[in-house]
């Protein structure tokens, strides 16, 4: 284990931010926590570094006990949303500031800065001051910080959502490359954009309310979501929930109003479906119309509403017996607001969660 | 133009065309004359000319001989320019101890200026640091303590403090003057040096916990550099109201170390001898000058530190 | 697993305490301590020397009977009143005329913002020097021609705090002007172009949407006169030193005399214990205000 948390409690005065929280982290593992402002990703980051006291819990980094150690202490970097630049000093003044206060030789760290600045193409940038970068090239030299201290555990907050989106997709690739590169850094990072946390992560933590919901690969948590909040989250436009009930007369079945849908093929975990209260949840991107439609196992007409065209793809709006179905057509394909339209999709790759729990049936 | 435009009926809509034309068109005109500008500016020349006078009486007074005084009123200008009154008031003036003139008063209040403003600030700034970024239990009861201080009467607490000054064995002295300079600007320097950097980026801080500075490392190396500006802010609203000090000063030191406030006072409120205006006004001059330097000098700053620093009052 | 030994809870953030023993020692002992220990021996008799032997109320009751201590309260009550009235209401219509978008604004902010620099001594005496009846604005105008015009503040017991008072205002309506200034300049722009378009006069939105937005600004300025007018006293020593007779005494000057000219120490005490009860009434009900009602974050 490269990071592992034990029952961490963070609260600030009464409020408790962060609730009895474990995770495991592998070394050299890319682990995202991705969830809503406010939910405590940061926080969590913060405790991990040691910038926060917790309240409560352990925490283990390489097989040490560094709950109660000084940040600098624990072997890990850390990467800012706000870059975190040192404004007064030059781009290598930022990057060895770190090292001279741990007392690092003067040729070790003019190496380091050296070796810092040829990975992440910095080499040019050296003797200026951050005023004069621009904020793609910040983010770098906050990275390059990170990377000189020549550590284990990279902490990363947010370090992309000051950028503007091309710049945003160019340092994601970057920083996928890193970790490649730095074989054994293991390297956690808080985001609230999904798209990041699915490209990047080998595993992602999805949190609410301080606590981690499911922490899964990004296929498992975009194909099995744990429970209906995780559902709701990933993916976007975001998945259609539909409630309703299970009957089993015979065959196990989904039932909302008229719609009845055959669910004998959809893997329900623990014991199997059970009759009672649900919701059920498709993607929208799992929906098909016209003739790729008929060759699923359930199909039905649904009433255009409202159409989104993206280019690409056009998103439909629309009404199946009253409930609202979005869905996903290639961009070429004539549609028009009120047109029926014959859709279809295969329930095995929907989620159904329970009606009270919401957790995943 | 209806009848021009009868003669031709192909005309018409042309006509019509034109006399669009014709209506405003472009920058609507403006005049630099016009009646709100007269009054704002003359309101304003007017307010201005009020609120020199006292300056230019100051200066003109100090040129004239007492003759001419005698003779003309305080506004006329001076019919024979002279520094007479100005040597005296610096060399001879007398109070009612000596007759050394203000030069005394002017080094007292530099020897009490300066380490006054050096302490207090690096106090107050120590001070604002630690409450914004290394908050412990229990700062923020004491912060809150000081900042009722600020409005609480210095009368209240003069007399308390010649007790502590003599118990420390300071009292009378120059040294004891600057304690009393320090505790009393504490807690307006406090509240802006916190203010100050509790606007600063948080997670500034953090990188730099993260790099392994301390408390003093992080103080030096990153925040210091950071805040010329509110550290010039502070220096001004601590010469300007160090120097003009005078309830201080009378009360904590002896008359031969008293400040150039309260010396001035003494001069020219002094019962013995003929009034000699001039002279006054030029000791005033003198004692207002440095405030009045630092004023110029430091344009917008100054009125930055005001609103921190008018609740000095 | 080795463990570790846990931070001792009072070494955690050790230097940042260290740091704070000034602040920590001045809110304690001088402010909490001194005031304290100044009501207290309000109670006791003391003359040339603080004592314990507690008199009850008697140093209040002989202070309220004192004419000089009278005469203090009604002046700081017309001084303190003219004040907050004039400064307001002056510094706001100076705010307002430079904030039209004129030319010279630096200047004539300059202007009228340079008494603000200057010791209320050096204030006190060039306006005792402007206001003599003798060479002064008096001789002025009686040199103008008109022979019978009277204007000797400074000589006259019934009007000699309106001339502290003109001083006073000169000194300070240039701050409250900046404060007003700022308070104007952080309104937003849209809503003088909503005014404009609603076709509403501009002294209307200056009455009825600006000034009811600018309530913190108005407020901070009127604490910070209100400290400052109960403070005042050098500016009564350098003008009119209380005179003519007692005519010009304030409280400030009146706690200043007796403890270190009368060696009256008591009555010292209770004038200064009277002087923080007004204090404590207006700035309480502010602090309640600005930081009671809602919790602050952060
Ligand atoms: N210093 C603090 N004092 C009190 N509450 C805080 C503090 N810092 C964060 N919080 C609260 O903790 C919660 C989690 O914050 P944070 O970890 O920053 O969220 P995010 O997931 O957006 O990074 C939020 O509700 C926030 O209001
Ligand atoms: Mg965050």
């Amino acid at each position: 284990m490269s990071v592992s948390i034990k029952e961490l409690t963070l609260s600030f005065g009464d409020v408790e931010v962060l609730k009895r929280l474990d995770l495991e982290i592998e070394r050299g593992e890319f682990l995202v926590l991705l969830g809503s402002s406010g939910c405590g990703k940061s926080t969590l980051l913060n405790c991990i570094a040691g910038l926060l006291d917790i309240t409560d819990g352990q925490i283990f980094i390489n097989g040490r006990n560094v709950t109660w150690e000084q940040p600098k202490d624990r072997g890990i970097g850390m990467v800012f949303q706000s870059y975190a630049l040192y404004p007064q000093m030059t781009v290598e003044g930022n990057l060895s500031f770190g090292l001279k206060n741990a007392r690092v030789p003067k040729d070790e760290i003019a190496r380091r800065i050296a070796r810092a600045a040829e990975i992440l193409h910095m080499g040019p940038l050296l003797k200026r001051k951050p005023a004069q970068l621009s904020g793609g090239q910040r983010q770098r030299v906050a990275i390059g910080r990170a990377l000189v201290r020549d550590v284990d555990v990279f902490l990363f907050d947010e370090p992309l959502s000051n950028l503007d989106a091309k710049l945003r997709a160019e340092l994601r690739v970057e920083i996928k490359r890193l970790h490649q590169q730095l074989e054994n850094t293991t390297m956690i990072y808080v985001t609230h954009d999904q798209i990041e946390a699915m490209t990047l992560a080998d595993r992602i933590a999805i949190m609410r309310a301080g606590s981690i919901q499911q922490l899964a690969e990004p296929h498992t948590i975009y194909n099995r979501p744990v429970n209906k909040y995780v559902a709701g989250f990933i993916g976007s436009p975001s998945i259609n929930l539909i409630d309703g009930t299970i009957e089993m007369n015979g065959v196990p079945s989904f039932v909302a109003g008229r719609t009845r849908i055959g669910i004998e093929r959809y893997a329900f975990s623990g014991n199997g479906p059970k009759p009672g209260g649900a919701t059920f949840g498709i993607r929208p991107e799992h929906i098909f119309l016209g003739r790729a439609a008929a060759e699923e196992p359930f199909t039905a007409e649904v009433d255009v509403e409202v159409i989104e065209p993206m280019g690409a793809d056009t998103l439909v709006w629309s009404k199946l017996d009253g409930h609202e179905l979005r869905f996903r057509v290639d961009g070429q394909v004539p549609i028009r607001t009120g047109e029926r339209v014959p859709i279809g999709f295969d329930p095995a790759r929907a989620s159904i969660f329970d009606a009270e729990t919401e957790m995943r049936l | 133009m209806a009848d021009v435009a009868a003669l031709n009926t192909a005309g018409v809509a042309a006509d019509a065309v034109s006399k669009d034309l014709a209506g405003p068109r472009g920058a609507r005109p403006r005049r630099a004359i016009s009646r709100r500008n007269v009054f704002l500016y003359g309101t304003l020349f007017v307010i201005s000319v009020y609120y020199l006078l006292p300056l230019y009486v100051m200066i003109v007074t100090s040129l004239k001989g007492m003759p001419e005084i005698r003779l003309g009123n305080v506004f006329s200008p001076p019919m024979e320019i002279t520094f007479e009154p100005w040597v005296k008031a610096w060399a001879e003036a007398c109070t009612g101890l000596n007759c050394d003139g203000l030069s005394r008063g002017f080094w007292n209040s530099v020897q009490i200026t300066v380490p006054s403003v050096i302490l207090s600030i690096a106090i107050a700034s120590l001070n604002g640091y630690a409450l914004a970024n290394w908050r412990f239990k229990g700062a923020d009861v004491f912060f809150t303590i000081l900042i009722f201080g600020a409005f609480i009467p210095y009368q209240v607490m003069l007399y308390p403090m010649v007790i502590i000054l003599r118990e420390i064995g300071l009292y009378g002295s120059l040294s004891g003057l600057v304690l009393v300079h320090t505790i009393f600007g504490m807690p307006i320097l406090t509240l802006l040096f916190r203010n100050y950097f509790t606007s600063l980026p948080e997670e500034l801080f953090k990188a730099a916990r993260v790099d392994g500075a301390g408390f003093w490392g992080i103080y030096f190396k990153i925040m210091l550099p950071m805040s010329l500006p509110i550290f010039v802010v502070a220096l001004i609203i601590q010469i300007t109201g160090i120097w003009n000090d005078f309830l201080f000063g009378v009360v904590y030191t002896r008359p031969e170390s008293y400040p150039m406030t309260v010396q001035l006072n003494n001069i020219v409120n002094s019962v013995q001898g003929v009034k000699e205006y001039n002279v006054n006004m030029a000791a005033t001059l003198l004692t207002g000058l440095v405030p009045l330097i630092v004023y110029f000098a430091s344009g917008k700053l100054f009125v930055r530190g005001i609103a921190a620093g008018a609740v000095k009052g | 697993m080795p463990q570790q030994r846990r931070p001792n809870q009072l070494f955690r953030n050790l230097h940042a305490k260290v740091a704070a023993i000034p602040m920590i020692l001045t809110a304690t002992i001088v402010f909490v301590g001194g005031t304290l220990w100044t009501v207290l021996y309000s109670f006791t008799s003391s003359g040339l020397l603080p004592r314990l032997n507690f008199v009850g109320l008697a140093q209040y009751e002989r202070l309220w009977s004192t004419r000089r201590w009278l005469v203090s309260v009604e002046n700081l009550a017309i001084f303190g009143v003219g004040k907050m009235v004039f400064a307001l209401v002056i510094g706001f219509v100076l705010a307002a005329l430079l904030d039209q978008k004129i030319r010279f604004e630096n200047t004539f902010r300059t202007i009228l913002l340079y008494p603000f620099a200057l010791s209320f001594i050096v204030t006190g005496l060039v306006w005792q020097w402007i206001l003599n009846p003798d060479f002064g604005v008096q001789s002025v105008v009686r040199g103008l021609g008109w022979e019978s015009f009277s204007f000797d503040p400074l000589y006259n017991p019934d009007i000699v705090i309106y001339g502290i008072l003109i001083a006073a205002l000169w000194q300070t309506t240039g701050l409250v002007m900046c404060l007003m200034l700022a308070g104007l300049r952080g309104i937003d722009e849209d809503i003088w172009k909503a005014a404009r378009v609603d076709g509403i006069p501009m002294w209307k939105t200056y009455l009825f949407i600006v000034i009811p937005m600018m309530r913190p600004v108005l407020i901070t300025a009127l604490v910070i006169i209100a400290t400052a007018i109960v403070k005042v006293y050098d500016l009564v020593v350098a003008q009119t030193s209380g005179g003519p007779g007692i005519a010009s005494e304030v409280p400030a000057k009146y706690v200043y005399d007796m403890m270190f000219s009368s060696q009256n120490l008591g009555q010292g005490f209770a004038a200064s214990t009277m002087m923080l009860l007004s204090v404590l009434i207006v700035v309480i009900p502010w602090a309640y205000l600005e930081f009671g009602g809602r919790k602050r974050h952060g």
